[in-house]
Protein backbone atom coordinates (compact mmCIF):
# COMPACT_ATOMS: atom_id res chain seq x y z
CA UNK A 1 0.00 0.00 0.00
CA UNK A 2 2.77 2.37 0.99
CA UNK A 3 4.62 1.57 -2.17
CA UNK A 4 1.63 2.33 -4.32
CA UNK A 5 1.19 5.66 -2.59
CA UNK A 6 4.81 6.52 -3.12
CA UNK A 7 4.60 5.50 -6.74
CA UNK A 8 1.58 7.71 -7.30
CA UNK A 9 3.40 10.52 -5.56
CA UNK A 10 6.45 10.04 -7.75
CA UNK A 11 4.33 9.83 -10.85
CA UNK A 12 2.67 13.15 -10.02
CA UNK A 13 6.03 14.80 -9.42
CA UNK A 14 7.43 13.42 -12.64
CA UNK A 15 4.37 14.55 -14.52
CA UNK A 16 4.54 18.07 -13.08
CA UNK A 17 8.24 18.33 -13.73
CA UNK A 18 7.67 17.41 -17.31
CA UNK A 19 4.78 19.71 -17.99
CA UNK A 20 6.60 22.67 -16.47
CA UNK A 21 9.73 21.84 -18.37
CA UNK A 22 8.55 22.96 -21.78
CA UNK A 23 7.85 26.64 -21.04
CA UNK A 24 10.95 26.78 -18.80
CA UNK A 25 13.09 25.58 -21.68
CA UNK A 26 11.55 28.29 -23.88
CA UNK A 27 12.28 30.88 -21.17
CA UNK A 28 15.93 29.88 -21.14
CA UNK A 29 16.07 30.09 -24.91
CA UNK A 30 14.40 33.53 -24.97
CA UNK A 31 16.99 35.15 -22.75
CA UNK A 32 19.61 37.26 -24.43
CA UNK A 33 17.34 39.54 -26.42
CA UNK A 34 17.68 43.32 -26.32
CA UNK A 35 14.64 45.54 -26.54
CA UNK A 36 14.73 49.17 -27.62
CA UNK A 37 12.52 51.30 -25.40
CA UNK A 38 9.85 53.05 -27.44
CA UNK A 39 7.40 55.89 -26.84
CA UNK A 40 9.37 57.78 -24.20
CA UNK A 41 7.07 60.67 -25.08
CA UNK A 42 3.86 60.62 -27.12
CA UNK A 43 4.79 63.38 -29.49
CA UNK A 44 7.87 64.93 -31.06
CA UNK A 45 7.41 67.88 -28.63
CA UNK A 46 7.19 67.81 -24.86
CA UNK A 47 5.32 71.12 -24.87
CA UNK A 48 7.12 73.88 -26.80
CA UNK A 49 10.46 72.14 -27.09
CA UNK A 50 11.44 68.94 -28.83
CA UNK A 51 11.36 65.50 -27.21
CA UNK A 52 13.61 62.55 -28.11
CA UNK A 53 10.80 61.14 -30.23
CA UNK A 54 11.05 61.15 -34.01
CA UNK A 55 8.65 60.55 -36.81
CA UNK A 56 9.51 57.13 -38.14
CA UNK A 57 10.68 56.38 -41.68
CA UNK A 58 8.37 57.73 -44.41
CA UNK A 59 5.89 59.18 -41.95
CA UNK A 60 4.75 62.70 -42.71
CA UNK A 61 3.27 64.78 -39.94
CA UNK A 62 1.36 68.00 -40.34
CA UNK A 63 1.25 70.12 -37.20
CA UNK A 64 -0.88 73.15 -36.54
CA UNK A 65 0.22 75.03 -33.43
CA UNK A 66 -1.66 77.89 -31.81
CA UNK A 67 -0.70 80.12 -28.89
CA UNK A 68 -3.27 82.67 -27.87
CA UNK A 69 -2.66 85.98 -26.12
CA UNK A 70 -2.19 86.26 -22.38
CA UNK A 71 -5.04 85.11 -20.13
CA UNK A 72 -4.65 88.30 -18.07
CA UNK A 73 -5.19 90.58 -21.08
CA UNK A 74 -8.81 91.03 -19.98
CA UNK A 75 -12.28 90.72 -21.47
CA UNK A 76 -11.53 93.23 -24.25
CA UNK A 77 -9.21 90.62 -25.79
CA UNK A 78 -11.39 87.74 -24.56
CA UNK A 79 -8.58 86.56 -22.26
CA UNK A 80 -6.16 86.44 -25.13
CA UNK A 81 -8.24 84.46 -27.61
CA UNK A 82 -8.28 87.44 -30.00
CA UNK A 83 -4.58 87.20 -30.71
CA UNK A 84 -2.96 84.02 -31.80
CA UNK A 85 0.49 83.08 -32.90
CA UNK A 86 0.11 80.31 -35.44
CA UNK A 87 2.72 77.87 -36.66
CA UNK A 88 2.18 75.42 -39.47
CA UNK A 89 4.75 72.77 -40.09
CA UNK A 90 5.46 69.69 -42.13
CA UNK A 91 7.72 67.16 -40.51
CA UNK A 92 9.03 63.97 -42.09
CA UNK A 93 10.97 60.87 -41.09
CA UNK A 94 13.73 60.15 -43.60
CA UNK A 95 14.74 57.05 -41.63
CA UNK A 96 13.54 55.76 -38.27
CA UNK A 97 16.35 57.79 -36.68
CA UNK A 98 16.53 60.95 -38.79
CA UNK A 99 13.75 63.48 -39.21
CA UNK A 100 13.48 66.90 -40.78
CA UNK A 101 10.88 69.63 -40.62
CA UNK A 102 9.97 73.04 -41.90
CA UNK A 103 7.58 75.51 -40.35
CA UNK A 104 6.36 79.04 -40.37
CA UNK A 105 5.28 81.09 -37.35
CA UNK A 106 3.09 84.16 -37.69
CA UNK A 107 4.70 85.90 -34.69
CA UNK A 108 7.74 87.82 -36.03
CA UNK A 109 7.25 86.08 -39.43
CA UNK A 110 9.67 83.27 -38.77
CA UNK A 111 10.56 80.43 -41.12
CA UNK A 112 12.19 77.51 -39.38
CA UNK A 113 13.84 74.31 -40.52
CA UNK A 114 15.25 71.59 -38.34
CA UNK A 115 16.89 68.22 -38.27
CA UNK A 116 16.79 65.69 -35.43
CA UNK A 117 18.82 62.51 -35.18
CA UNK A 118 18.59 59.66 -32.69
CA UNK A 119 22.16 59.10 -31.61
CA UNK A 120 21.65 56.56 -28.81
CA UNK A 121 18.60 54.61 -27.73
CA UNK A 122 17.53 53.42 -24.33
CA UNK A 123 17.54 49.62 -24.26
CA UNK A 124 16.59 46.85 -21.89
CA UNK A 125 17.68 43.23 -21.83
CA UNK A 126 21.05 41.82 -22.75
CA UNK A 127 22.72 44.96 -24.11
CA UNK A 128 20.90 47.40 -21.85
CA UNK A 129 21.51 51.15 -22.13
CA UNK A 130 20.03 53.53 -19.56
CA UNK A 131 18.91 56.54 -21.64
CA UNK A 132 18.28 57.96 -25.12
CA UNK A 133 20.24 60.76 -26.72
CA UNK A 134 19.17 62.75 -29.77
CA UNK A 135 20.79 65.73 -31.43
CA UNK A 136 18.72 68.61 -32.70
CA UNK A 137 19.74 71.48 -34.96
CA UNK A 138 17.65 74.25 -36.44
CA UNK A 139 18.02 77.34 -38.57
CA UNK A 140 15.43 80.08 -38.32
CA UNK A 141 15.05 82.95 -40.78
CA UNK A 142 13.04 86.06 -39.97
CA UNK A 143 11.14 87.84 -42.70
CA UNK A 144 11.18 91.64 -42.58
CA UNK A 145 8.81 94.07 -44.29
CA UNK A 146 9.76 95.68 -47.64
CA UNK A 147 10.87 98.97 -46.07
CA UNK A 148 13.19 97.18 -43.63
CA UNK A 149 14.83 94.45 -45.73
CA UNK A 150 17.98 92.82 -44.34
CA UNK A 151 20.66 90.69 -45.86
CA UNK A 152 19.57 87.05 -45.60
CA UNK A 153 22.45 86.11 -43.28
CA UNK A 154 21.39 88.83 -40.85
CA UNK A 155 17.96 87.27 -40.44
CA UNK A 156 19.25 83.92 -39.25
CA UNK A 157 19.52 82.29 -35.85
CA UNK A 158 20.74 78.81 -34.99
CA UNK A 159 19.85 76.31 -32.29
CA UNK A 160 21.76 73.20 -31.22
CA UNK A 161 20.37 70.86 -28.59
CA UNK A 162 21.27 67.59 -27.01
CA UNK A 163 18.13 65.76 -25.93
CA UNK A 164 18.83 63.27 -23.16
CA UNK A 165 15.85 61.28 -21.93
CA UNK A 166 14.99 58.23 -19.93
CA UNK A 167 11.74 56.34 -19.66
CA UNK A 168 11.72 55.36 -16.01
CA UNK A 169 8.51 53.36 -16.20
CA UNK A 170 5.71 52.94 -18.75
CA UNK A 171 4.19 56.14 -17.39
CA UNK A 172 7.10 58.33 -16.25
CA UNK A 173 9.76 59.85 -18.56
CA UNK A 174 12.20 62.69 -17.96
CA UNK A 175 14.43 64.68 -20.30
CA UNK A 176 17.21 67.22 -19.90
CA UNK A 177 18.06 69.44 -22.80
CA UNK A 178 21.35 71.36 -22.94
CA UNK A 179 20.81 74.13 -25.48
CA UNK A 180 23.02 76.55 -27.40
CA UNK A 181 21.50 79.34 -29.47
CA UNK A 182 23.28 81.79 -31.74
CA UNK A 183 21.61 84.86 -33.23
CA UNK A 184 23.22 86.69 -36.11
CA UNK A 185 21.26 89.83 -35.33
CA UNK A 186 20.20 91.20 -31.95
CA UNK A 187 18.10 94.26 -31.15
CA UNK A 188 20.56 96.08 -28.91
CA UNK A 189 24.35 96.32 -29.05
CA UNK A 190 24.57 95.04 -25.46
CA UNK A 191 22.56 91.91 -26.21
CA UNK A 192 24.59 88.71 -26.45
CA UNK A 193 24.74 86.78 -29.72
CA UNK A 194 25.20 83.47 -27.93
CA UNK A 195 22.85 81.92 -25.42
CA UNK A 196 23.22 78.83 -23.28
CA UNK A 197 20.20 77.27 -21.63
CA UNK A 198 19.29 74.05 -19.90
CA UNK A 199 15.88 72.51 -20.39
CA UNK A 200 14.02 70.08 -18.14
CA UNK A 201 11.00 68.14 -19.29
CA UNK A 202 8.88 65.27 -18.11
CA UNK A 203 5.69 63.41 -18.60
CA UNK A 204 3.37 61.30 -16.52
CA UNK A 205 0.78 59.13 -18.23
CA UNK A 206 -2.65 59.53 -16.70
CA UNK A 207 -4.16 56.77 -18.79
CA UNK A 208 -3.15 54.83 -21.89
CA UNK A 209 -3.97 57.74 -24.18
CA UNK A 210 -3.63 60.80 -21.96
CA UNK A 211 -0.37 62.17 -20.60
CA UNK A 212 0.55 65.22 -18.55
CA UNK A 213 3.74 67.05 -19.60
CA UNK A 214 5.80 69.78 -18.00
CA UNK A 215 8.76 71.72 -19.38
CA UNK A 216 11.12 74.44 -18.15
CA UNK A 217 14.20 76.09 -19.62
CA UNK A 218 16.77 77.87 -17.48
CA UNK A 219 18.65 80.64 -19.31
CA UNK A 220 22.28 81.37 -18.48
CA UNK A 221 22.46 84.36 -20.86
CA UNK A 222 19.82 87.06 -21.05
CA UNK A 223 18.71 89.80 -23.36
CA UNK A 224 19.10 93.35 -22.08
CA UNK A 225 16.32 94.93 -24.18
CA UNK A 226 13.78 93.74 -21.59
CA UNK A 227 13.82 91.32 -18.72
CA UNK A 228 13.10 87.93 -20.23
CA UNK A 229 11.65 85.11 -18.15
CA UNK A 230 12.50 81.44 -18.23
CA UNK A 231 9.81 79.63 -20.21
CA UNK A 232 7.61 77.21 -18.36
CA UNK A 233 4.89 75.08 -19.91
CA UNK A 234 2.37 72.45 -18.93
CA UNK A 235 0.60 70.29 -21.43
CA UNK A 236 -1.88 67.49 -21.80
CA UNK A 237 -1.37 65.00 -24.64
CA UNK A 238 -4.43 63.21 -25.95
CA UNK A 239 -3.79 60.52 -28.50
CA UNK A 240 -6.38 59.12 -30.86
CA UNK A 241 -5.05 56.86 -33.59
CA UNK A 242 -3.01 58.96 -36.03
CA UNK A 243 -3.70 62.24 -34.19
CA UNK A 244 -2.10 63.71 -31.12
CA UNK A 245 -3.78 66.73 -29.53
CA UNK A 246 -1.65 68.75 -27.17
CA UNK A 247 -3.28 71.36 -24.95
CA UNK A 248 -0.71 73.72 -23.51
CA UNK A 249 -0.46 76.58 -21.07
CA UNK A 250 2.78 78.53 -21.07
CA UNK A 251 4.22 81.96 -20.41
CA UNK A 252 5.81 81.67 -23.86
CA UNK A 253 3.94 82.64 -27.00
CA UNK A 254 6.47 81.39 -29.49
CA UNK A 255 6.85 77.79 -30.55
CA UNK A 256 10.39 77.65 -31.87
CA UNK A 257 13.56 77.47 -29.84
CA UNK A 258 15.36 80.83 -30.32
CA UNK A 259 12.10 82.66 -29.61
CA UNK A 260 10.49 80.82 -26.73
CA UNK A 261 13.71 80.03 -24.87
CA UNK A 262 15.36 83.45 -24.95
CA UNK A 263 12.53 85.88 -25.73
CA UNK A 264 9.74 84.98 -23.33
CA UNK A 265 8.48 88.15 -21.71
CA UNK A 266 5.50 86.84 -19.74
CA UNK A 267 5.61 86.09 -16.04
CA UNK A 268 3.76 82.83 -15.46
CA UNK A 269 3.04 83.58 -11.81
CA UNK A 270 1.56 87.00 -12.63
CA UNK A 271 -0.93 85.50 -15.06
CA UNK A 272 0.92 86.04 -18.34
CA UNK A 273 -0.29 82.64 -19.38
CA UNK A 274 -0.97 81.72 -22.97
CA UNK A 275 -3.34 78.94 -23.77
CA UNK A 276 -2.40 76.95 -26.84
CA UNK A 277 -2.66 73.69 -28.68
CA UNK A 278 -0.83 71.56 -31.16
CA UNK A 279 -2.78 69.28 -33.45
CA UNK A 280 -0.82 66.78 -35.42
CA UNK A 281 -1.87 64.34 -38.05
CA UNK A 282 0.45 61.61 -39.19
CA UNK A 283 0.11 60.25 -42.71
CA UNK B 1 14.16 -3.26 -4.20
CA UNK B 2 11.24 -2.86 -6.50
CA UNK B 3 10.95 0.69 -5.22
CA UNK B 4 14.45 1.57 -6.41
CA UNK B 5 13.76 -0.06 -9.71
CA UNK B 6 10.73 2.16 -10.05
CA UNK B 7 12.82 5.25 -9.41
CA UNK B 8 15.39 4.05 -11.91
CA UNK B 9 12.65 3.46 -14.41
CA UNK B 10 11.30 7.01 -14.09
CA UNK B 11 14.72 8.64 -14.10
CA UNK B 12 15.61 6.84 -17.28
CA UNK B 13 12.24 7.85 -18.69
CA UNK B 14 13.04 11.49 -17.98
CA UNK B 15 16.45 11.15 -19.53
CA UNK B 16 15.01 9.64 -22.68
CA UNK B 17 12.23 12.19 -22.97
CA UNK B 18 14.76 15.01 -22.75
CA UNK B 19 16.14 13.85 -26.09
CA UNK B 20 12.74 13.65 -27.68
CA UNK B 21 12.04 17.33 -27.82
CA UNK B 22 11.71 19.35 -30.98
CA UNK B 23 12.17 23.11 -30.90
CA UNK B 24 12.04 26.20 -33.07
CA UNK B 25 13.14 29.74 -32.29
CA UNK B 26 11.99 31.14 -35.60
CA UNK B 27 8.35 30.20 -35.61
CA UNK B 28 6.12 32.48 -37.61
CA UNK B 29 2.89 34.04 -36.35
CA UNK B 30 0.90 36.54 -38.39
CA UNK B 31 -2.17 38.33 -37.25
CA UNK B 32 -4.60 40.04 -39.47
CA UNK B 33 -7.29 42.57 -38.61
CA UNK B 34 -9.74 43.31 -41.38
CA UNK B 35 -12.22 46.17 -41.40
CA UNK B 36 -13.82 48.27 -44.12
CA UNK B 37 -11.54 51.19 -43.24
CA UNK B 38 -8.21 49.48 -42.86
CA UNK B 39 -6.48 46.08 -43.00
CA UNK B 40 -3.74 45.66 -40.44
CA UNK B 41 -1.22 42.84 -40.61
CA UNK B 42 1.63 42.14 -38.22
CA UNK B 43 4.22 39.38 -38.16
CA UNK B 44 6.47 37.86 -35.54
CA UNK B 45 9.03 35.42 -36.89
CA UNK B 46 10.87 34.89 -33.63
CA UNK B 47 8.30 32.66 -31.97
CA UNK B 48 9.63 29.89 -29.74
CA UNK B 49 7.85 26.58 -29.74
CA UNK B 50 8.68 23.16 -28.34
CA UNK B 51 7.10 19.71 -28.68
CA UNK B 52 7.73 16.75 -26.42
CA UNK B 53 7.38 13.87 -28.86
CA UNK B 54 7.01 11.30 -26.11
CA UNK B 55 3.53 12.53 -25.23
CA UNK B 56 2.57 15.37 -27.58
CA UNK B 57 2.87 18.10 -24.95
CA UNK B 58 3.86 21.46 -26.35
CA UNK B 59 4.71 25.01 -25.30
CA UNK B 60 4.80 28.26 -27.28
CA UNK B 61 6.26 31.56 -26.15
CA UNK B 62 6.73 34.88 -27.92
CA UNK B 63 7.72 38.44 -27.12
CA UNK B 64 4.88 40.73 -28.11
CA UNK B 65 7.17 43.63 -28.99
CA UNK B 66 8.64 41.55 -31.79
CA UNK B 67 5.55 41.86 -33.93
CA UNK B 68 6.49 43.92 -36.97
CA UNK B 69 3.89 46.27 -38.45
CA UNK B 70 4.05 48.01 -41.83
CA UNK B 71 3.60 51.33 -40.00
CA UNK B 72 5.84 52.05 -37.02
CA UNK B 73 3.18 54.23 -35.41
CA UNK B 74 0.79 51.27 -35.42
CA UNK B 75 3.49 49.14 -33.83
CA UNK B 76 3.99 51.76 -31.12
CA UNK B 77 0.25 51.92 -30.42
CA UNK B 78 0.02 48.12 -30.39
CA UNK B 79 2.76 47.88 -27.75
CA UNK B 80 1.78 50.96 -25.75
CA UNK B 81 -1.99 51.01 -25.82
CA UNK B 82 -3.39 47.63 -26.73
CA UNK B 83 -1.15 44.74 -25.78
CA UNK B 84 0.80 46.73 -23.11
CA UNK B 85 3.98 44.84 -23.83
CA UNK B 86 5.99 46.48 -21.06
CA UNK B 87 3.51 45.11 -18.53
CA UNK B 88 2.84 41.81 -20.31
CA UNK B 89 5.92 41.17 -22.45
CA UNK B 90 5.12 37.57 -23.38
CA UNK B 91 2.26 35.56 -24.71
CA UNK B 92 2.39 31.82 -24.07
CA UNK B 93 0.58 28.63 -24.86
CA UNK B 94 0.87 25.37 -23.01
CA UNK B 95 -1.07 22.31 -24.05
CA UNK B 96 -1.21 18.91 -25.63
CA UNK B 97 -1.56 17.83 -29.23
CA UNK B 98 -4.50 15.45 -29.56
CA UNK B 99 -3.45 11.93 -30.66
CA UNK B 100 0.09 13.07 -31.37
CA UNK B 101 1.55 9.57 -31.17
CA UNK B 102 -0.90 8.27 -33.77
CA UNK B 103 0.12 10.81 -36.41
CA UNK B 104 1.84 8.94 -39.24
CA UNK B 105 5.15 10.07 -40.74
CA UNK B 106 5.18 12.21 -43.89
CA UNK B 107 1.43 12.74 -43.94
CA UNK B 108 -0.06 16.16 -43.23
CA UNK B 109 -2.57 15.26 -40.52
CA UNK B 110 -5.37 17.43 -39.22
CA UNK B 111 -5.69 17.44 -35.47
CA UNK B 112 -6.08 19.98 -32.68
CA UNK B 113 -4.13 21.33 -29.74
CA UNK B 114 -5.84 21.81 -26.39
CA UNK B 115 -4.39 23.95 -23.68
CA UNK B 116 -4.04 27.31 -21.98
CA UNK B 117 -3.32 30.48 -23.94
CA UNK B 118 -2.07 33.52 -22.07
CA UNK B 119 -2.20 36.92 -23.81
CA UNK B 120 -2.20 40.36 -22.15
CA UNK B 121 -2.02 38.63 -18.75
CA UNK B 122 -5.29 36.76 -19.34
CA UNK B 123 -5.27 32.94 -19.46
CA UNK B 124 -7.95 31.00 -21.29
CA UNK B 125 -8.56 27.37 -22.16
CA UNK B 126 -8.56 26.99 -25.93
CA UNK B 127 -8.71 24.39 -28.67
CA UNK B 128 -6.71 25.30 -31.76
CA UNK B 129 -6.97 23.43 -35.07
CA UNK B 130 -3.64 22.34 -36.43
CA UNK B 131 -2.13 20.47 -39.34
CA UNK B 132 0.91 18.49 -38.31
CA UNK B 133 3.49 16.93 -40.59
CA UNK B 134 6.11 14.65 -39.07
CA UNK B 135 9.16 14.28 -41.27
CA UNK B 136 12.64 12.97 -40.80
CA UNK B 137 14.15 15.32 -38.21
CA UNK B 138 11.38 17.88 -38.52
CA UNK B 139 7.87 18.51 -37.20
CA UNK B 140 5.85 21.18 -38.98
CA UNK B 141 2.69 22.62 -37.45
CA UNK B 142 0.49 25.13 -39.13
CA UNK B 143 -3.01 26.46 -38.89
CA UNK B 144 -5.31 29.38 -38.41
CA UNK B 145 -7.63 30.47 -35.64
CA UNK B 146 -9.57 33.48 -34.39
CA UNK B 147 -8.91 35.52 -31.27
CA UNK B 148 -11.57 37.77 -29.80
CA UNK B 149 -9.94 40.86 -28.33
CA UNK B 150 -12.44 41.22 -25.52
CA UNK B 151 -11.66 37.67 -24.32
CA UNK B 152 -8.21 38.92 -23.42
CA UNK B 153 -9.34 42.28 -22.05
CA UNK B 154 -7.78 44.22 -24.93
CA UNK B 155 -9.81 47.40 -25.26
CA UNK B 156 -10.21 49.37 -28.45
CA UNK B 157 -11.25 53.00 -27.99
CA UNK B 158 -14.39 54.14 -29.78
CA UNK B 159 -12.53 56.55 -32.02
CA UNK B 160 -10.59 53.77 -33.78
CA UNK B 161 -13.25 51.06 -33.48
CA UNK B 162 -13.79 51.21 -37.23
CA UNK B 163 -10.08 50.67 -37.88
CA UNK B 164 -9.48 47.63 -35.72
CA UNK B 165 -11.44 44.37 -35.95
CA UNK B 166 -12.84 42.84 -32.78
CA UNK B 167 -11.85 39.41 -34.02
CA UNK B 168 -8.29 38.87 -35.16
CA UNK B 169 -7.26 36.09 -37.49
CA UNK B 170 -4.05 34.39 -36.40
CA UNK B 171 -2.01 32.26 -38.79
CA UNK B 172 0.93 30.24 -37.55
CA UNK B 173 3.67 28.08 -38.96
CA UNK B 174 6.09 26.38 -36.61
CA UNK B 175 8.91 24.36 -38.06
CA UNK B 176 10.43 22.33 -35.20
CA UNK B 177 13.86 20.71 -35.36
CA UNK B 178 15.43 18.22 -32.92
CA UNK B 179 16.51 19.86 -29.68
CA UNK B 180 19.17 18.66 -27.29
Amino acid sequence: MKKILLLTFLLTITYNLQSQDLLDILDEETEGTTTTVSATFKGTRIANGHSVENRKAKELEFIIGHRFGALNSGTFNLFGLDNANIRFSLEYGITDDLMIGIGRSSLNKLYDSFLKYKLLKQKTGKNAFPFSVSVFGSVVARDYPENDKRAFAETLSYTSQLLIARKFSPSVSLQITPTYIHKNTVELLADPHDYVALGFGGRVKLSKRVALNAEYFYNFDELTAYEPKNPIAFGVDIETGGHVFQLIISNARAMIEPSFITETAGDFLKGDIHFGFNISRTF
Amino acid sequence: MRFFLTILFFTSFLAVSAQEKFLTKTGDIVFFSETIVEDIKAENNKVLSIIDTSNGDMGISMLMNQFEFPKKLMQEHFNENYIESEKYPKSTFKGTITDFLKIPENVATKTQVKGTMTIHGVSREVVIPSTITKKEGEIVMDGKFIIKLEDYKIKIPKIVIKNIAEEIEVTYKLNHLPYN
